[in-house]
């Protein structure tokens, strides 16, 4: 695939509309957090993360279905047609990773999410407030590691480096639309009136105080490495993905059709 | 890192408005902030709650079983404690 696929125009099918990033962003981060069932640190923070990757999940469902079959959208995809951004599907890692990693895209899907609930999108209006409130525990996480115990504190500088460089596609304008789009859109063209350069500048405001707060150093390397900005929007994910995928999907492909 | 380095607390969870707070559970938190984020995940996810509290465990002083008598017992034969022990004279209409 070349660069100039990365913008390919929007036609009318759902993997074409600009809420399924968003689905798939959600998607992918629940099943990462669901992960670490059985093996979360305490039984209170496992429970934490559980019900982030439930409220995450319903958000999912809620976009795919609007866009078609939900299983078939979250089963019978293949690597490529999934348009979630590379950082949601980074290995968890260790706690620290997990949790900044979760900082990072809850800041994200906050802010988003605030702009599409201005705009009139209903799941927006009513996911913002859980969104505010993953955003709270990765912050008050954040905090604690960064300013905790030199392990803690090392442990979440190294997660930061490292997945900074994820950070960038966030901001990448998702459909049609893009910067200056008419808010009179409606259905999936809402993302299109989003402010995106708002967005990452709220974003990095609330991420850098966070960081700061925590005794973190903010990175000043590039927000996208060489490949990656904006490169899972465009279908092109990182070599963890397939993992997931597979393990993902398994089952439901083993079976289709199966039903509790 | 384990459960067992974490203090526990208490946690209490009003229902609703105009009811107090019940005890609900206990959970382990590195601190209270923690603590009450932990709360809410584990006791108010059902809609349980409008208001949580947590107390560190240690905090609170508890009544010993083995005071049991003395601090409960007399209050056992003393019926005229009870509003009920009481006939309403005939004609009073508040009390």
């Amino acid at each position: 695939m070349t660069r100039s696929d990365a913008r390919a125009p929007y036609g009318a099918g759902p993997l074409d509309s600009p809420l399924l990033p968003l689905a798939d962003d959600a998607l992918v981060l629940s099943h990462r957090l669901g992960e670490w069932a059985g093996h979360a640190p305490v039984l209170e923070e496992e429970l934490a993360l559980a019900n982030i990757a439930l409220d995450l999940l319903g958000h999912a469902r809620a976009l795919y279905s609007e866009l078609g079959d939900e299983d078939e959208l979250a089963y019978l995809r293949e690597e490529r047609a999934f348009r979630n951004c590379q950082l949601v599907e980074q290995a968890n890692g260790d706690f620290a990773r997990t949790m900044i990693r979760q900082l990072f895209f809850s800041a994200y899907q906050e802010l988003l999410y605030t702009q599409l609930a201005a705009l009139g999108h209903p799941l927006a209006t009513k996911a913002v407030k859980e969104c505010e409130y993953h955003r709270d525990h990765a912050e008050h996480w954040t905090l604690r590691l960064g300013d905790g115990t030199e392990e803690s504190h090392a442990r979440a500088q190294r997660a930061t480096d490292s997945l900074w460089r994820f950070t960038g596609e966030l901001f990448l304008p998702l459909g049609p639309g893009g910067p200056g789009g008419t808010p009179e859109l409606d259905g999936p063209d809402l993302v299109g009136a989003v402010d995106w350069d708002a967005l990452r500048r709220s974003w990095t405001d609330r991420v850098t105080g966070v960081l700061d707060a925590a005794t973190l150093t903010v990175p000043t390397t590039e927000q996208h490495g060489a490949w990656a900005a904006g490169a899972g929007r465009q279908g092109l994910h990182t070599e963890p993905f397939g993992r997931m995928l597979a393990e993902m999907q398994h089952l439901h492909r083993s079976h289709p059709g199966a039903s509790w | 890192m384990s459960s067992t380095d974490w203090p526990l607390w208490e946690v209490f969870v009003r229902s609703r408005r105009g009811l107090s707070h019940t005890h609900a559970g206990s959970l382990h938190a590195p601190d209270a902030e923690m603590a009450l984020r932990n709360a809410r995940d584990l006791y108010t996810r059902r809609s349980e709650g409008v208001s949580v509290w947590v107390v560190p465990s240690h905090q609170i002083t508890a009544s010993s079983p083995d005071e049991k008598d003395p601090f409960f017992g007399p209050a056992g034969d003393k019926p005229y404690r009870h509003p009920t022990f009481y006939e309403v004279p005939e004609g009073v209409r508040n009390l």
